[in-house]
This record gives structure tokens, sequence and C-alpha cells, in this order.
């Protein structure tokens, strides 16, 4: 399974958007996504890949490339404190793409 | 006691909007009414064989999607798309645009007794039997009692005093009476008020069959509620919102708004005495408030909108509320109870009853008390029994009185 066009997908269902009209590169703020649309599609994804994603990282997905960045590492049972730590402000995105 | 004067504003009704069992607007509403027709049936929106009380008073063919846009409606419970169709009749009708600077003073003041109760039972039902271990997130906006005040007042552009009030079936009668206050003290100039409602659920309706108050009438629905009647066997739950244009005389003149109705006078008060059970005290000290606000005689009043439930209790109290404020008058007064036939819409009711007062006072035709079998020996007033009346309405009351024992009047006139 692609992540990425799955995330598109679940994106453009619960926005109510065209999902040819999202790419990777697409900022939330760039498709109309506030802050309740992100929580929305937080809980979709969850639901979706059986996951919980922490509130630390959820903050900080604004595009769905860091949705799918997040995710991916989730999902492989990565650790991802350092992006906690980047959504706290505590320190460099250094493991970030 | 209340001021009075010169410089207390007066208010009028420029817009009416229904969306209710009977009607989904206000015109086809108050035609419906006219001609007796009761909208109680048997449940559609979900399958009601297992309760003892398989009827209500629905919305007929209610699609949301013919309304709203997909991405808005994830947002609306049932009692918050209500709310908002109404309000959208109320102000088309009214003809009214309210400009930038004038959102700061046009509020909403919407009642609910149940909120959204839709939304509630259905994330209650993935949390308890589905054993979901999250709930959607827009459960909290989507369930919230003033979701539908707020989200009235983001489509409208109402920036002004707006909030919700809960007062189980008066929540629309304070609603209107509050909205009516701000203007007349100078808070606002322009209000959408009223209530919205959709109680319409499993767990609903089975709580109100435990409290014992509903009629059962199953195998034949549009009788099954009979206010004032000997037989009467209880009230039918109803759903919808009617939301009402207040305005300020002078705002309205000045736009050349049609005059509707004026609304002189508000009365509220608490029984403080039974959670369930009316009093008389309570309900009339209620009346008699909105009479002295209005400054009106009890002898000028030709029509009362009665709160009529159709429980055993709730017909004989109010009757003895109306004598005890009207005296001999009572007898001389038309009296009806339009829940015959849009059903108990609760926190919305309040609101549809005062549409049907205020169209009664315009056109001079008072909507009758359908499904009238015969008199109760405690209920011997004039209930205008199954047919529409011709008669001039100068001055009308319309009551509100609330499980919980908080009371809401409201008094309007034929304006001149």
């Amino acid at each position: 399974m692609d992540i990425t066009q799955k995330v598109i997908e679940i994106i453009a269902r619960e926005q109510h958007l065209d999902p040819s009209k999202i790419t990777e590169d697409s900022k939330f703020v760039e498709l109309g996504i506030d802050s309740l649309d992100g929580v929305n599609i937080l809980f979709a994804l969850e639901e979706e890949f059986k996951v919980d994603i922490p509130d630390s990282v959820a903050q900080n997905m604004k595009s769905v490339h860091q949705v799918v960045d997040s995710l991916t590492r989730v999902l492989e049972g990565k650790d991802i404190s350092d992006l906690v730590a980047m959504a706290k402000g505590e320190a460099p995105a250094a493991a970030a793409r | 006691m209340i001021p009075q004067g010169r410089n207390v504003r007066r208010v009028v009704i420029t817009g009416i909007g229904v969306f209710a069992s009977t009607g989904k607007d206000s015109e086809t509403f108050f035609q419906n009414l006219l001609e007796a027709r009761s909208a109680v049936r048997r449940i559609c929106q979900f399958d009601p064989s297992s309760l003892s009380v398989q009827i209500a008073a629905e919305v007929p063919d209610y699609n949301p999607a013919d309304y709203f846009p997909a991405k808005r409606l994830d947002l609306l419970d049932r009692f918050s798309q209500f709310g908002l169709l109404a309000a959208q009749e109320a102000m088309t009708s009214s003809g009214i645009e309210v400009g930038e600077e004038e959102r700061p003073r046009f509020g909403v003041v919407s009642g609910t007794g149940m909120g959204g109760a839709n939304t509630l039972d259905n994330e209650y039902l993935n949390l308890y039997r589905h054993q979901a271990t999250r709930l959607h997130p827009f459960t909290i906006p989507r369930m919230m009692h003033n979701a539908a005040t707020s989200q009235m007042c983001m489509e409208f552009g109402a920036q002004g005093p707006s909030f919700t009030t809960a007062t189980a079936c008066s929540s629309a009668g304070h609603a209107m009476g509050e909205a009516f206050h701000l203007i007349k003290y100078g808070m606002a100039d322009i209000m959408l008020a009223g209530g919205s409602e959709a109680p319409i659920t499993y767990g609903m309706i089975r709580s109100w069959e435990s409290v014992r108050v509903l009629a059962t009438g199953n195998g034949d629905p549009r009788r099954a509620c009979r206010p004032f009647s000997a037989d009467r066997e209880g009230f039918v739950i109803g759903e919808g919102a009617a939301m009402l244009l207040l305005e300020e005389l002078e705002h309205a003149k000045k736009r050349g708004a049609r005059i509707l109705v004026e609304i002189s006078g508000y009365g509220l008060s608490s029984d403080a005495g039974h959670i369930t059970q009316p009093s008389v005290d309570g309900p009339a000290r209620a009346v008699r408030m909105a009479l002295e606000e209005a400054q009106v005689a009890p002898d000028e009043v030709d029509y009362i909108n009665a709160h009529g439930t159709g429980t055993r209790l709730n017909d004989v109290t109010e009757t003895q509320v109306i004598k005890t404020v009207f005296g001999a008058h009572a007898r001389k007064l038309a009296i009806s109870s339009t829940k015959s036939m849009h059903g108990h819409a609760m926190g919305a009711t309040g609101a549809i009853e005062l549409a049907a007062t205020a169209m009664a006072s315009e056109r001079a035709v008072i909507p009758p008390t359908a499904n009238y079998t015969g008199p109760d020996p405690e209920c011997d007033l004039d209930y205008v029994p199954n047919q529409a009346r011709e008669k001039p309405v100068r001055v009308a009351v319309s009551n509100s009185f609330a499980f919980g024992g908080l009371n809401a009047v409201l008094l309007i006139r034929k304006f001149e």
C-alpha cells in the first residue's frame, strides 16, 4: 500500500475535495484545512491505520508531506522522539527530511 | 416596577421562519394548522418497533444534502440544520440586509432543550456498544447546546449579544423574551430569536417513555395528541425550528420593513415546587408579568396559544391558570393548542407557537386545537375545537410552561 496515496485519499474524503487536486507537496493552509479539520483528518488516519499519533506530533502536521513522514515512522515503529521534541520547539529537526 | 415611558424602545417582528413537521416554510406550516392537519406519524428516523411509543411529529422527507454542502454538514447536528433553515427564511422574508457596521448590534438567541441529541446518541452507541476507543472529533462542536446559535451567528454575521437558552419546553420562550429585552433596553437593534430541536432518537424516546407523559396512539398517529379533550393521553414529541427576526421599531420603519406584529410583553417565573408537576401560581405570575409589561388589561387579550401539551395534568392546570388571571374574560377568550398538530418540539416549541400566534394576529384567523373529541369537566373553556376561526386578534399571549417549573410567556400586539 502506498501511504502517500492513502493519506491523500483520506484528506480528500474528509475535506470533500477532489483527490487529483492534492499532492505530496500540498500544504494544509493551501487546501483550506484549519485546526479543527486537522483534528478530523488525524482521527480518520488513526482509524484507517490503527495507530495512535501523539498530540505533539499531530500538532506539527501542516502538510501532506509531514503527515506521510510522521505516519511512516509511527507505522515502522521508529523512534519519533525528535519529531516530538521538534513539535515542542526543544530541538532542531535533524531527522526530518 | 418595570420601566415604562416614551424612552423605552419598541420591538417588532419583521420576519418569520419555520422549518417544522407541519411545514418546511412558514406559509405551508400555517396553512396546515388552519386545516387542522396533524404531522404525527410512525417514526421513520429509526426502527421504532421495540418501543411502546412509535410515533412522533417528524419533519417529513427531509434530506439534509438537499440544503447543505457536505463539508458544512459535517459540523451540523440535525437541530442546528433546522435552526439554520428557519433562520434563513426569517432573514429572507424580512428583506433585511445587515451592513458590516451594524453587525455588533445584531445577535442571535436560540433555545434548545436537548441540543445535539442525535450526535450524542450515535457517538455513545459507538462507544458503549461498538467499543470504540475514540470518538469523532466533531462530537463536541456538533452536540453542544449552543451549536445552533453559533452556526446562525456565523451564517448571518451576527456579532452582537448572543447565547442559548436551555429551559426544556420554555427554552424558545425565554430566548425570544430575552432577545426582545436586549432590543428594548438598547443592547441590540436586530435579533434572530427562537428555538430548534431534533429530539427523535431511540435513546430520547425511551427516556420520555419512562416519564409516562407520551401519547401511545400508535394505531392512529394523527389523532394521538388531543389537548384539552376528555380522552387525552399525553403529548407527542415533535421536531423542527422557528426563528423570528426582531427589530427595533424605528430601525424597521427606516428601512421600510413589513411589520408583522409588535412584541410588547414578556413574563417569566419559577414554580419552585416540583420538578415535573406544574403549579398554577408560577405560570399565573408569568402571564401577569407579561400583561403588566405590555400595560394590557386581561380583558384586552383575544387569543392564547396554550402550552396545551395534552397531558392529564398540564391541560387542567393551564385552564386554572387562565381562569385565575383572566377571571370572567377566560370564557370569552379563544384558546388553542397547535401542539395537537406539530407535536411538542421541546426547546423549539415556544417559537413555533409564537410564529403561529403572530400569523394568527396578522391574518385575523386562529388555528384550531385539532383532534378535539369532547370536554373534560376540568377543561371547560373555548379551545377553538377542530376548525380555524376568523377573528381579529389585537392582543395575543403564547404560553410555555416547562418541566422544571420554569415558565415563559410572550405577549404580542397587532401593529397599528
